[in-house]
């Protein structure tokens, strides 16, 4: 089914205007959540839109001018391929617009030609390849659940998705991880300051390159987090709570374990995704080939 | 003018074109024949495509029977000709497989010569042989016109190279004339003719410069794709003996007789397929023939060769269409595009990393034809399309770097897009072909997750492209960040490289962005209808998600030009060193006062992609795989 054209192009300007406004306070609450845990009181709620407000004001200091094209390709395609989910659209292509954009964060690290950009760079990419194969997963197992790939389809099935795809939703929450730049999985750039990569991917941009790239974090985890909303599409309450606590389980991780290299981070993802991901699929394969064909 | 004379022209034309090129001694004479007959073959091609592409399958009667001998007599003098090249450098694996082949081709001619008739239509044409008119007679023609200039700067760089300029022109376009003898035959004792000139054309090709490393390439190539030859012509006699008088020899018959009598010919025919497209175990080939000058392996890897054995593959597919035997092959085609993927992510040779991404697209194109449900077909055919054109394009792009910064190691192109803007452009455009949104071969990609999820047993393949696809992406990235970052104080090296090169290299970075507007367009004139008569039904992408797409691919172009409206002018800095311990000039302090310049390489991740460990579980795993669907086949033949 193909989404209404007019209730979808609303939808995708809600998202386009609301997401950086929500985004920044899902960035505030984890702060001051963050800090609660580490015995701390942490910034005021609205800190983040302080500090993005405060790199607008600076100077545009770039290391190359191309740096500018990258930063501006990564904000828009990153709030493209949300505006895709929040207007029901084609997941794989919600997937691919993503993938998209995480690409243009990357080659503007490696257009810096800088040392710590170029590390971030690489292990950038070895983070995406770490969480792309658990996404393809997901949406495949979507599909299977509610024979759509549109999310508006998705989102509306009835079915109990996250009781199918219990292995899958698993496999998602560690691409969370990835994603939210959370330990033990942050290996390119990190919330925190204390890392050898200074700031990874993010060192050579500053001022207004940087506050773009924070607002395109912003979509980003509205984004995410709304694919999680897909697991309890059935229920919208059990939904925001599920929401809220995959969250809080994401600070707690970030907050206990200690960044493990990229090794780790690759063999982990690819083992998760190729054992828990198949064989939960494979599983509802099953099911549907052979109990209920 | 008629349809087959279109047909009879391309085929003859580039060969008449040929033998012009061995005659000719001044390099003027060769640059004008060769690029008016590059003008006239990619005329007739799109004349081709007007002139057929709404009339469906046609099949025309060319008399046969003197042309069926002669080309025996020609298939009989290569053997002799391959069989001195053999002993002459001891190749013995080569001579016994020639041996063998012309044995049976001999006994085949002897056995079934008096009683096969003659077949009624010998050529056909329909919308598929007319996109890989298209791919040949375009794509293969620019390749030529590439190489004029090409070969005289690679023969200035290797003076210990026997210029023997008009031989390899004379090649070129015997191969380009086989190939549209292959896609046009529908005699497949034609077919078989056409496959074997293609194979000693690349063969020739391969060992052009006469070093001991490509000879040796060059007899690897030939040794795995006359094992192919070898089950091609055991095809042919298990349908002479199923029908004496020869009618299952017309493709077009064959193809519509059902699964008993077309799988065990089917799955012959797609192993020769697999040889030829260079699918595991037999992708080192595709991987030596790298040796050959840069216009070669654009060739081989874009518009010829390797796509004869996918054409024929997706040809078969039909009979394939949820058996065993075509999952068998499916798989093949699927555990060689997610190893070489990976493999791909351990090269910084450029050359071997295109290679590589070229074998693991021909997978998935194979895997998609050995499931062979009507939607997977029209994925593979939009695959062919879109890799002829960006692979030409970064194989093209990478031979005109190497001849100016002396090197094809990803390694040395840092900052190329200071030291050769255009060409840089070109090859980002290019790589974009490959593996970004929205761009031909992600379409396919996606095309693909969609058309597998609903076939049997697809599941295996949504895993296999989402570990691959994301493997792709690994490789492609690094490298366009590689020839992306901005170095300081670098030299445009770009101003000597000539006009035409320029003219070839533009015409397919066009063709890359073009492709990926038109596609739909494409689809439903050309690969709609042929899935529609072969299937009776067909697919297409949503039109909300192409217009998408579009919109994607318009915001995409557009997004450079932001770089004009900047409302202040940045301020530029040096990158951040790292504090104290470095000077000016992107050097860092090292020790006794010495300075060292920063060097920065990209992760090759070899103790998880490893070349060698990987290439032996591939090998390992599809030749089990190809042994049980020969095994199988035997146990329908008994």
């Amino acid at each position: 089914m193909i989404p209404e054209p007019w209730a979808a192009i609303v939808n995708a300007v809600i998202y386009l205007l609301l997401a950086p406004v929500v985004g920044g306070l899902i960035a505030g609450i984890d702060r001051r959540i963050t800090a609660r845990m580490q015995g701390r009181v942490g910034p005021p709620l609205l800190q983040p839109f302080y500090d993005v407000g405060k790199l607008f004001e600076k100077e545009n200091l770039v290391v190359t001018t191309t740096q500018n094209f990258y930063v501006l390709s990564y904000l828009v395609f990153m709030a493209v391929s949300g505006a895709l989910f929040f207007s029901g659209g084609d997941m794989l292509l919600v997937i691919f617009a993503f993938t998209l954009s995480h690409i243009f964060l990357v080659l503007g690290a490696y257009a810096a030609f800088s040392p710590y950009s170029h590390v971030g760079a690489e292990r950038e990419l070895i983070q995406i390849i770490a969480y792309e194969p658990m996404i393809i997963i997901t949406a495949a197992g979507m599909y299977m659940v509610t024979k759509s790939f549109y999310v508006s389809d998705i989102v509306q099935s009835a079915v109990p998705i996250v009781l199918y795809l219990p292995g899958v939703f698993i496999g998602y929450l560690i691409v969370l991880t990835i994603k939210l730049r959370k330990s033990p999985f942050d290996l390119s750039t990190s919330h925190h300051a204390h890392q050898e990569l200074v700031k990874g991917v993010t060192t050579d941009f500053a001022g207004p390159n940087l506050a773009k790239i924070e607002i395109a974090h912003w979509y980003e985890y509205v984004f995410l987090l709304g694919v999680v909303y897909l697991f309890f599409g059935f229920n919208p309450l059990l939904a925001i709570a599920a929401i809220i606590i995959a969250y809080f389980l994401e600070i707690l991780i970030d907050n206990t374990t200690s960044r493990v290299k990229w090794q780790m981070t690759l063999r982990s993802a690819w083992l998760v995704a190729g054992t828990l991901g198949i064989i939960n699929l494979g599983v509802l394969y099953y099911l549907r080939m052979v109990i209920v064909p | 003018m008629q349809v087959s004379q279109l047909l009879i022209f391309l085929v003859l034309f580039p060969l008449i074109a040929a033998f012009f090129l061995l005659f000719a001694r001044k390099s003027l004479e060769r640059n004008w024949i060769v690029k008016l007959a590059a003008l006239a073959i990619g005329a007739v091609s799109l004349w081709l495509l007007v002139a057929g592409f709404d009339k469906g399958m046609m099949m025309f009667g060319v008399s046969g029977k003197a042309l069926d001998l002669a080309m025996l007599a020609i298939e009989l003098v290569i053997a002799v000709y391959l069989l001195w090249l053999g002993l002459k450098h001891k190749k013995y694996s080569v001579v016994i497989l020639v041996v063998i082949q012309a044995a049976l081709l001999l006994w085949f001619e002897l056995a079934f010569g008096h009683t096969l008739v003659e077949l009624p239509n010998n050529l056909f044409v329909d919308q598929f042989s007319i996109i890989m008119a298209m791919i040949i007679g375009i794509i293969g023609s620019l390749i030529c016109v590439y190489a004029l200039g090409y070969m005289e700067i690679f023969h200035e760089h290797h003076k210990e190279i026997v210029d023997r300029q008009g031989m390899f022109f004379f090649i070129l376009f015997v191969f380009l004339s086989a190939m549209f003898g292959l896609v046009f035959s529908n005699n497949l004792l034609w077919v078989l003719f056409f496959w074997e000139i293609t194979t000693l054309c690349s063969f020739l090709l391969i060992g052009y410069s006469q070093t001991t490393e490509a000879t040796n390439n060059a007899f690897l190539a030939l040794a795995m794709n006359m094992l192919g030859g070898i089950a091609f012509v055991v095809a042919l006699i298990y349908l002479a003996t199923l029908d004496p008088s020869g009618r299952l020899l017309e493709l077009s018959t064959l193809l519509k007789s059902g699964y008993a009598v077309a799988i065990v010919p089917a799955v012959l025919i797609c192993f020769a397929g697999l040889t030829k497209a260079a699918q595991m175990p037999f992708s080192s080939w595709l991987v030596g023939a790298m040796v050959a000058p840069t216009p070669v392996s654009a060739l081989l890897h874009s518009s010829t060769m390797v796509k004869a054995g996918v054409y024929i593959i997706v040809r078969f597919a039909p009979v394939l269409t949820g058996t065993t035997e075509g999952l068998m092959i499916a798989l093949v085609g699927g555990f060689t595009f997610l190893l070489t993927s990976c493999m791909a992510i351990s090269q910084s040779n450029a050359k071997k990393v295109l290679a590589y991404s070229t074998i693991a697209n021909l997978g998935l194109i194979v895997a998609c034809a050995g499931v062979g449900t009507y939607n997977l077909m029209w994925v593979a055919i939009l695959l062919i399309i879109f890799h002829a054109i960006a692979k030409s394009l970064l194989f093209l792009c990478v031979g005109t770097v190497e001849h100016r910064i002396g090197s094809r190691d990803i390694e040395d192109m840092g900052g190329l897009i200071e030291r050769m803007p255009k060409m840089a452009v070109m090859m980002f455009i290019g790589m974009a072909g490959m593996f970004l949104a929205p761009f031909g071969m992600i379409i396919s990609k996606w095309a693909a997750i969609e058309a597998f999820i609903q076939a049997p047993f697809g599941l295996i393949f949504i895993i296999i492209l989402a570990f691959g696809g994301s493997a792709t992406l690994f490789f492609w990235s690094k490298w366009m960040g590689k020839i992306i970052s901005v170095m300081r104080n670098q030299e445009n090296v770009e101003k000597t490289v000539p006009q035409d090169k320029y003219t070839v290299l533009w015409i397919l970075t066009a063709l890359v962005v073009i492709v990926a507007l038109i596609f739909p367009l494409i689809s439903s004139v050309l690969i709609e209808p042929y899935i529609m008569d072969v299937y009776g039904y067909t697919t297409r992408l949503a039109e909300a998600n192409i217009i998408i797409m579009l919109l994607m691919l318009g915001l995409l172009m557009i997004m450079p030009f932001s770089m004009l409206f900047e409302s202040k002018t940045p301020r530029i800095a040096p990158p951040y060193m790292g504090g104290r311990t470095t000077e000016g000039g992107m050097k860092f302090h090292g020790s006794l006062g010495m300075s060292r310049d920063l060097v920065l390489s990209n992760y090759y991740l070899r103790t998880y992609f490893g070349e060698e460990k990987l290439f032996m579980v591939g090998v390992l795993a599809c030749w089990g795989i190809i042994l049980i669907a020969l095994v199988m086949v035997v146990g329908v033949v008994l």
